[in-house]
């Protein structure tokens, strides 16, 4: 789509650069073979047909964790790893190696475009993407995903995330504008990309697990009885057990539209697909939004769902599935059942736990914290190291996370947990209640006796239109 | 006056005499019925229709019982067997995840390269279920069907059915496309038989006649390494490593002709042998070149092939566990 094709593109002697996206797409990870390898193998026969030599495959991790050896062969199938990774010709973006990034230029609003050198001076780069919502994909994919901290800090911080309305609706997200924005340098300046975007449909869960993507009152008596079955073998095995069950999992997704071509076109049509899928129309904003928290978001892939992330994914992923207005009303109540456990992956989310311990105790607000806290843990050497050699989110990882909750934090007169660790959950800054009833009955303080209530049933993923 | 118990003895010693005279009395002693006709000088007796070789009729071996039995044999002993002699390595199966995942998965065509006896057992362990629950495998007819006990074996542990390597029969093909059509997969050696010195021979177009004919896409497939485990000729197996590895699914394209497809079938093979060798992007961008070493080995035909194969050897499955076995010398 406005671009040559493909084929045409290629040339011997030039270098070409394929990035992907990270284990954080697609959730739960897709069955072999993935959305990528099926890219990233019809990318390379071309380019072998046209005589390239010089290729590298670079995963666009942002500061997110590198991925395991087995996550790459996952996402990226036998074939390729085994092809290139003994090379040193497939390997994962490091946002902290300055030696190796390099600056694009800078947008009017003075946001500096700082990417991989590599992919800065490849005559292509082909990023293959995994659009799961309508916040992936476009030029979000490069100007995050192979992008140096220093870049990343200009969008990601409060002020930004909190007029992002919603992170599913581009038009409306001053994050997609900034990242929108220095897409434009990229274009003017940077290197020739060539984007793929895929859309998946919602088949979730594979089957005896399929019955979760169903509503409840489409349960026959099987799905009744595996539910069951389901849950109380759950609940009688050991927490690390139930957690490597659901990590688990690999999800029958299957493509719903490929596009390929100039970024900013396949994106818009990439958004007509996901939008396709996911938006139900709404009537009306309510004023108690519930919903269940999922084990698994796109931080904690093959790790533990920490009390940060809970916030994350139910103030930042799941409070932001709308288009137009929010789910709940402004001062509305937000009512989430999790059970927030005081529990940290040590290997993934070191500075999560320092966060949690040292950060939250002093402040909720993430304007305060983006002040007082974010410098010192993002120029921690040794959250650097942990980032640039194991499997660890960058420092500053888990003040992006609460930012990304930000803008729900704003918006909700209350925020409850049901069935969480208490002193954990009024630690997140949230009011923690032990059953759905005491939850409505807290939640007359703030909307009174006679509350429209919304549910947010997840899975599947849906986006809210609300009129 | 005889004694009368000395008479009854005497009958009883004849009778025994004669019972044992007739059960060591050669078969050929006896005349007809227990022996066949003789027949009238001047007749001539037509030849009767061998059940053998081609004409074998492997029916009664897709039948439930029979079926059921080759379930028992494949899942259990020849599945074991393939996994001791030849610890494989199977790559490429999700080549054809998108077929296998259909509603009804459509029967493919599977084209292995050969090497050995063992390259049936180990393609039957290594393809996807979907296709192994019904698959034919065409053996041939003048090795497999040549005798009646080896018949029976083949039909009913391989699902074998006799393919005619001397002529083209139409018998033969018949049946094939009538198993594809009713939804049998098939595995079919495209070289037409084992490998005689190693490297590999060039395809026969059986496999791409069929998948015309039926419109069953062909899944190119090298096998490396069993014909150093149980080549041709050799008395007994040696076990070792060895890798399989499955080819993208390939169908004919508009008014492409036999030939032509068979010749792209033996190139993907080897480009899947040199990917099974070195790595799928080495193998891809040789092959885009031009340059992709061939299955069939060198041009020369004296000591130098088989110098040659040695050295493939040592690059392939097999070698690997040959060198896993060196270790430092202990210098004290």
């Amino acid at each position: 789509m406005d671009s040559d094709p493909l084929p045409t593109l290629l040339k011997p002697g030039m270098k070409l650069t394929i990035c992907f996206d990270d284990a954080s797409l697609s959730l739960p990870k897709m069955r072999r073979p993935d959305t990528r390898q099926r890219i990233i193998e019809a990318v390379l026969e071309l380019a072998a047909a046209a005589g390239v030599d010089d290729v590298h495959l670079i995963a666009a991790l942002g500061l997110h964790r590198r991925m395991h050896d087995y996550e790459l062969k996952h996402v990226l199938g036998d074939r390729i790893f085994d092809a290139f990774h003994p090379r040193g010709t497939l390997y994962q973006h490091d946002a902290e190696d300055y030696d190796n990034l390099t600056v694009i230029g800078e947008t009017e609003e003075g946001e500096v475009l700082e990417i991989n050198k590599r992919v800065a001076e490849s005559d292509l780069v082909v990023y293959a993407n995994v659009n799961q919502v309508a916040m992936d994909g476009g030029w979000k994919s490069i100007t995050t995903g192979v992008a140096s901290y220093r870049c990343l800090s200009f969008h990601h911080n409060p002020k930004t995330l909190q007029n992002t309305r919603s992170l599913m609706d581009r038009h409306h997200s001053a994050l997609h504008q900034s990242l929108w924005r220095m897409g434009e340098v990229l274009r003017e300046s940077g290197p020739q990309i060539f984007t793929v975007e895929t859309t998946l449909n919602t088949n979730t869960f594979p089957k005896p697990f399929d019955f979760l993507a169903k509503r409840e009152w489409e349960w026959n008596a099987k799905d009744r009885a595996t539910y069951l079955a389901t849950q109380k073998s759950l609940s009688a095995m050991p927490l690390k057990a139930r957690r490597k069950i659901m990590h688990s999992i690999e999800s029958p997704y299957e493509m719903t539209s490929v596009q390929a071509g100039f970024t900013p076109t396949v994106h818009e049509e990439t958004l007509k697909h996901v939008y396709a899928q996911h938006l139900v129309e709404v009537e009306g904003q309510t004023d108690i939004l519930t919903m269940g928290i999922p084990y698994i978001c796109p931080y904690n892939p093959e790790g533990v769902m920490n009390p940060i992330l809970v916030m994350c994914m139910g103030l930042g992923y799941l409070f932001n599935m709308y288009r137009g207005k929010p789910l709940v009303r402004e001062g509305g109540v937000i009512i989430m059942t999790h059970p927030t456990y005081r529990d940290f992956n040590p290997v993934h989310h070191p500075s999560y736990i320092d966060f949690f311990e040292e950060v939250l105790t002093d402040t909720t607000d993430p304007a305060v914290m983006s002040e007082k806290w974010e410098k010192k843990y993002a120029e921690d050497e040794w959250y650097r190291h942990l980032y640039r050699t194991g499997n660890a989110y960058h420092g500053v990882h888990p003040f992006y996370a609460w930012y990304w909750g930000a803008h729900g934090q704003q918006h909700a007169g209350k925020v409850i947990i049901v069935g969480g660790d208490a002193p954990t959950v009024r630690r997140l800054g949230f009011t923690p209640a032990s059953t759905m009833n005491d939850a409505f009955e807290i939640a007359s303080d703030v909307v009174g006796r006679a509350p429209t209530v919304t549910h947010l049933h997840v899975p599947s993923v849906l986006v809210a239109d609300v009129k | 006056m005889a004694n009368p118990y000395m008479k009854r003895a005497q009958k009883l010693a004849g009778n025994a005499e004669s019972a044992v005279r007739q059960a060591t009395t050669p078969l050929r002693n006896f005349g007809f019925p227990f022996r066949a006709p003789t027949v009238p000088r001047g007749v001539e007796v037509p030849p009767e229709a061998s059940g053998l070789g081609a004409h074998y009729d492997t029916g009664w071996a897709r039948r439930p019982l029979a079926s059921s039995i080759r379930g028992v044999i494949t899942e259990g002993p020849m599945r074991l067997a393939a996994r001791i002699l030849t610890n494989p390595e199977v790559t490429g199966v999700d080549r054809l995840a998108s077929l296998q995942r259909l509603e009804t998965p459509p029967p493919v065509i599977f084209a292995p390269t050969h090497h050995s006896h063992l390259d049936t057992g180990l393609m039957i362990r290594s393809i996807p279920l979907v296709w192994r629950r019904d698959l034919v495998v065409a053996a041939a007819a003048d090795y497999f069907f040549n005798k009646k006990w080896k018949a029976v074996i083949s039909a009913l542990a391989l699902n074998a059915v006799p393919i005619d390597r001397e002529v083209t029969g139409r018998k033969s093909s018949d049946l094939l496309v009538g198993l594809v059509d009713k939804g049998s997969s098939l595995i079919i050696y495209p070289e037409g038989g084992r490998s005689p010195d190693g490297w590999g021979q060039e395809f026969k177009g059986g496999a791409a006649y069929l998948s015309s004919k039926t419109g069953a896409p062909v899944v190119p497939v090298f096998i490396d390494g069993t014909g150093s485990i149980f080549g041709k000729g050799m008395k007994r197996p040696k076990p070792g490593s060895t890798k399989v590895v499955f080819g993208a699914p390939m169908w004919a394209e508009d008014g492409e002709s036999t030939r032509r497809f068979n010749a792209r079938i033996e190139a993907e093979a080897t480009v899947l042998g040199d990917e099974a060798l070195t790595d799928y992007w080495s193998a891809r961008s040789r092959a885009a070149r031009g340059e992709s070493p061939s299955l069939t080995g060198p041009e020369h035909t004296s000591w130098r092939r088989d110098w040659d194969l040695a050295d493939r050897r040592k690059m392939g499955a097999a070698g690997k566990r040959r060198r896993a076995k060196r270790s430092w010398p202990d210098l004290g």
